[in-house]
């Protein structure tokens, strides 16, 4: 995709019909940073490299997947995917958004591989199937190992968007005909940023990828590669309906009262508990309560490796640890200090009457012998 | 229900004169294992049903209406819970499990509480009597499951333990069960992990879930009810998946701990022979000391 150095157009009639002037794109810069958690300054810097030409370079390639993420991508707002991909990034290679095909586009990816080496953004969306060789993804006639790996050793970051890329997703459901991985197991050794969700949070992407290209750092990461800001804490922790599960309030079915009344889901087998991600705080596509347990369906795990599209959506999930007490709670209060000081000299006093009381007695008691 | 001091020590009174009575005929019914009344009701838990939700936790509160912070759930039975549910967590082995009163067949409880507070009731529900009770406490020392609980930090405090929710289930005219009804637990599970329903059914439906799925429950190769035989038997049941001893079930033989005690009591009682003879043999030396007390006198 060419560099775009001419304002974007607007639709006729509007009142930028010349297009968009500086400070408004200075704007919404600024905006698209803000909206990330990213600092104002940043919104400075992008409008800055952009209006010199200095796009960071994306290559986004497409592997098993349904193009859920990228669907969800382009209905972002903060910045929306025109701002991002004409005047944010420079978006190489795209399957599903290039005008392009065939040889032509082949030619981008080898070409946008070469003039930014060691600088472009890969992005990974799909799972990769290894079975056979991994013939069952091919593009270009080459495998889809073959690419990823290929684009990814010349890369200066690689973000897996979704399940799939992150550890296989639908694909690699039992019973796993192709026997696909996600781009970390493919990658070894290399450190791959993964945004799992089906589909991905866009927001939680975006905030990763725009903090790279801005700030040439990632955000901090957990063992499973995935940004802390977004999948640091449970839905559990966060729940909008966590107050029910305190209280022992649950959907026994759906559309019965509890149901109606938005009672905890967790008995109809909600993975909240052990799924970790920011779905309850960061709504999807900008609507309040477009996820999941927000339109009265238990989450089903799809941000964890060992949860989504693995356990059964009925089967209870597991509580973290501390939620339901052991056999033999632990009574034991620790004393105080003060308290144990006090016990002391309560207990020494005790003892020091106690022996002088018995010289007492046994003096007493020799008295009376020797009259 | 309620009993004035006249009352209590007019029946303390006769209790000690029948007790003395009784004590002359020789130990009866130790021998003979008790059974469950013919219309008593119970509880199944099935431990690998429950997801440990809690929903009966709450539900026992409200029904029994106990203090406590809706949003803050009790950690073990107290003065203010008479139901809790557990987890049992050990090298990747898990399972909850569900504490309050097993009323048993032959209740510990009601027999060492001297004052007759516990009661094995209608449909064999084990009640306590607030207008009785002395505060003595025994029952908790009686109780192998540990469910009685005093009130300690209340100034008149009660024993409090799960009493099968009898003011619900139970027509105060008839003393017959309310059609129906059902405990707060057993109505508020939504796994139906616990379920409510006459003794004999229960026994019934767990050995039907034993015989449907013997790989579930433990142990493996010959799984238990607990409760069938334990301690003289119970009228809550339990199936689990692990080890009923890790899940905080005592072991027990198949002799109630009210029968044992019986036994020791009523032995040492036997023929009033053990009385007769440590009195004569007090009697003797106190008789023989103030002999010589009386002529070591004499002499001065």
């Amino acid at each position: 995709m060419g560099r775009r150095v001419e304002r974007f157009s607007v639709p006729d009639g509007s009142p930028h019909e010349e297009g968009l002037g500086r400070r408004d794109f200075v704007k919404a810069c600024m905006m698209a940073a803000a909206a990330v958690g990213l600092p104002a300054s940043v919104g400075l810097q992008w409008a800055e490299a952009a209006e010199a030409g200095l796009k960071p370079s994306v290559i986004w390639l497409h592997f098993q997947e349904c193009t859920g993420c990228t669907e969800s991508l382009l209905r972002t707002s903060h910045p929306g995917i025109a701002e991002l991909i004409l005047d944010l990034i420079s978006l190489d290679y795209c399957e599903t958004l290039a005008a392009a095909a065939g040889y032509q586009i082949e030619d981008a990816l080898h070409q946008a591989m070469e003039t930014n080496a060691g600088k472009y953004v890969c992005v990974v969306e799909g799972a990769i199937p290894r079975k056979d060789g991994g013939i069952y993804c091919q593009i270009g006639g080459r495998t889809a190992i073959d690419i990823l790996e290929d684009v990814a050793s010349k890369a200066a970051a690689v973000v897996a968007i979704g399940s799939c890329a992150s550890w296989g997703g639908i694909p690699s459901a039992d019973p796993n005909p192709t026997d696909c991985a996600g781009a970390p197991q493919i990658l070894e050794g290399t450190t791959v940023v993964t945004i799992p969700g089906c589909p991905a949070n866009p927001y939680n992407f975006l905030g990763t990828v725009l903090q790279f290209v801005a700030l040439g750092s990632l955000p901090a990461l957990d063992d499973k590669g995935r940004p802390l800001f977004a999948y640091g804490r449970t839905i559990h922790e966060q729940c909008p309906r966590r107050a029910h599960f305190d209280a022992g309030r649950f959907v026994r079915q759906f559309g019965d009262e509890g149901h109606r009344l938005g009672y905890c889901l967790y008995a109809m087998g909600c993975k909240g508990p052990e799924t970790h991600a920011n779905c309850s705080v960061m709504s999807f596509g900008e609507i309040p309560d477009a996820w999941p347990i927000g339109v009265g369906h238990p989450c089903f795990g799809c941000t964890e490796q060992t949860v989504g599209f693995r356990k059964p959506q009925f089967e209870a999930a597991t509580l973290p640890e501390g939620a339901v007490p052991p056999i033999h709670p632990d009574h034991r209060a620790s004393p105080s200090a003060a308290a144990a000081g006090v016990a002391g000299l309560v207990g020494g006093a005790v003892v020091g009457a106690g022996l002088m009381a018995s010289k007492k007695m046994s003096e007493g008691g020799s008295e009376e012998g020797s009259s | 229900m309620t009993m004035d001091r006249r009352t209590l020590l007019k029946g303390a009174a006769a209790a000690g004169a029948g007790a003395a009575a009784l004590a002359v005929r020789p130990a009866e019914a130790s021998s003979e294992r008790p059974v469950a009344p013919p219309n008593a009701y119970g509880m199944l838990y099935d431990a690998t049903r429950c997801i440990g939700c809690r929903a009966c936790v709450t539900a026992c509160k409200a029904a029994n209406n106990l203090p406590g912070n809706l949003y803050d759930p009790p950690n073990d039975l107290s003065g203010d819970t008479k139901n809790i549910i557990k987890l049992y967590e050990s090298d990747g082995e898990q399972s909850y499990m569900k504490q309050q009163c097993m009323h048993c067949i032959d209740p510990g409880c009601v027999n060492a509480c001297m004052i007759g507070a516990f009661k094995k009731r209608e449909l064999g529900i084990i009640t306590w009597d607030p207008d009785r009770c002395i505060g003595c406490r025994y029952c908790q020392v009686a109780c192998p499951y540990e469910i009685p609980k005093f009130q300690w930090d209340t100034a008149i405090p009660k024993i409090v333990k799960c009493e099968l929710c009898h003011h619900i289930i139970v027509d105060p005219q008839t003393g017959e069960y309310k059609e129906g009804t059902q405990p707060g637990c057993c109505q508020a599970c939504p796994k139906q992990a616990v379920i409510f329903g006459t003794y004999v059914d229960l026994l019934a439906d767990a050995k039907q879930r034993i015989a449907d799925h013997p790989e579930r429950y433990y142990p493996a190769g010959d799984p238990q009810i607990f409760g069938d035989t334990e301690g003289g038997g119970t009228q809550v049941l339990y199936l689990a998946g692990v080890d009923f001893e890790k899940l905080g079930l005592p072991v027990l033989g198949d002799e109630g701990v009210a029968a044992q005690a019986r036994s020791i009591q009523h032995g040492i009682y036997k023929g009033f022979i053990a009385p007769v003879a440590l009195y004569g043999i007090l009697g003797a030396v106190i008789w023989r000391n103030r002999r010589a007390e009386k002529k070591g006198g004499s002499d001065e």
